[in-house]
């Protein structure tokens, strides 16, 4: 199971451009290929993890690690989630300023911004609406609606620190639900 | 190994160290505080270095944070000092995670607990969006890259397939987008035109590969 968690994170670490949002999809999958948490609960560790410092991502990683097996399975799925940038960058170092205006190169990333942007509306829609399978209409849904609705103007508008916001939320679905 | 390296290599994890919980929403907004502590108050590196460092870390894959962690860390001490700086900006967001983690289970079946994290759900969701739009500013910028883009949607909308190929099918679908263009003869631009300038506060893009 650890080293299931390892090899796993470890792969999506390898993949993880974008960083944060994008790789919340690709977790996903994998999540729910092996059956480690069900969409619910995978919704309130994405959740719990956004409330932390630090990448998304590897806290979503450290969170399912520890749930499914423990501290164990936490540093397994941590370590598996960072080795990859450890050692792509140690490589890169030098190698990266040398072809980084290679036509092959840029072409490459052409392709793969765009792509990781519709990762990350993926990763909206997904985590949003599409989680449970079906849209419903219910109490819940419009009431999720609308704290993304203000939470968005808050952010756009007043530039509210993302901190205060996810406790702001907080709050709101204490009120709400 | 020598008594000032070894130095050297305590002082990257204590940097890191306290980097790591100093920011919230991770990423980009790590940026100005790696600024402040490494290149402001060490001097460990100069504004060319920085933006090198900026640069390379938006394009690897991984979170910006770690990334740049282990790059200054290489730069300054091999890797020993990659791994050090690497661990010093996991090592306190993880030990936060794993506390909430813990009130979490103690706390998960109060119905409170419930409403508040799916209140925190829509405020994740506006998050990502922000992030999506933000990303869609730098990365979409001609009628190839919007169909790029909407297409990852839709395939990931209908098709149950791992994201995972989604990744290789961008790498393949730029390369033969740029070579299409230059076949036909179009005009090519592999980037949006960046306006670049001297400030250091100005490369904060939320995402930025």
């Amino acid at each position: 199971m650890l080293l299931q968690l390892f090899l796993t994170f470890l792969k999506i670490g390898f993949v993880s451009f974008g960083g944060g949002y994008a790789v919340i999809p690709l977790i996903q999958f994998e999540v729910s290929e092996y059956g480690w948490l069900s969409n619910d609960e995978f919704q309130s560790t994405v959740a719990l993890a956004g409330m932390a410092p630090g990448p998304i991502a590897t806290n979503t990683a450290t969170l399912i690690g520890f749930k499914t097996s423990g501290a164990a399975g936490a540093m397994a799925a941590t370590a598996g989630i960072v080795l990859p940038s450890l050692l792509i960058i140690v490589t890169l170092a030098t190698l990266f300023f040398r072809v980084r205006h290679n036509s092959l190169v840029r072409s490459s990333f052409y392709g793969l911004r765009p792509i990781v942007t519709g990762l990350i509306v993926y990763a909206a829609l997904h985590f949003g609406f599409l989680g449970n399978g079906e849209v419903a209409v219910t109490w819940s849904s419009i009431g999720t609606l609308i704290i993304c609705g203000l939470s968005l103007l808050l952010l756009i508008r007043y530039k509210l620190h993302p901190l205060l916001l996810i406790l702001a939320a907080a709050a709101a679905g204490i009120v709400l639900f | 190994m020598s008594n000032e390296r070894r130095r050297l290599i305590i002082d990257l994890f204590k940097a890191f160290f306290q980097i790591g919980p100093s920011t919230f929403g991770g990423g980009y907004a790590m940026l100005p505080v790696i600024e402040r502590e490494i290149m402001v108050k060490r001097g460990w590196m100069d504004e060319k270095e920085m933006a090198d460092m900026i640069s390379l870390s938006g394009s690897a894959p991984g979170g910006v944070g770690v990334n740049a962690a282990a790059f200054i860390g290489y730069r300054k001490a091999g890797v020993p000092g990659a791994a050090a700086a690497v661990i010093g900006i996991t090592l306190p967001t993880f030990l936060i995670v794993i506390l909430l983690s813990v009130f979490y289970l103690m706390f998960h079946d109060h119905e409170k607990t419930q409403a508040a994290l799916q209140g925190i759900q829509g405020a994740v969701i506006a998050l990502i969006l922000l992030a999506a739009y933000r990303m869609a500013k730098q990365s979409v910028f001609d009628i190839s890259t919007a169909v790029m883009m909407a297409s990852a949607v839709i395939i990931l909308v209908v098709f149950p397939i791992s994201p995972i190929y989604m990744i290789g099918f961008g790498i393949l679908a730029g390369i033969v987008f740029i070579q299409i263009k230059r076949w036909i003869g179009l005009s090519i631009q592999t980037e949006k035109e960046i306006v670049v300038n001297a400030t250091p506060q100005s490369y904060s893009p939320e995402y930025y590969i």
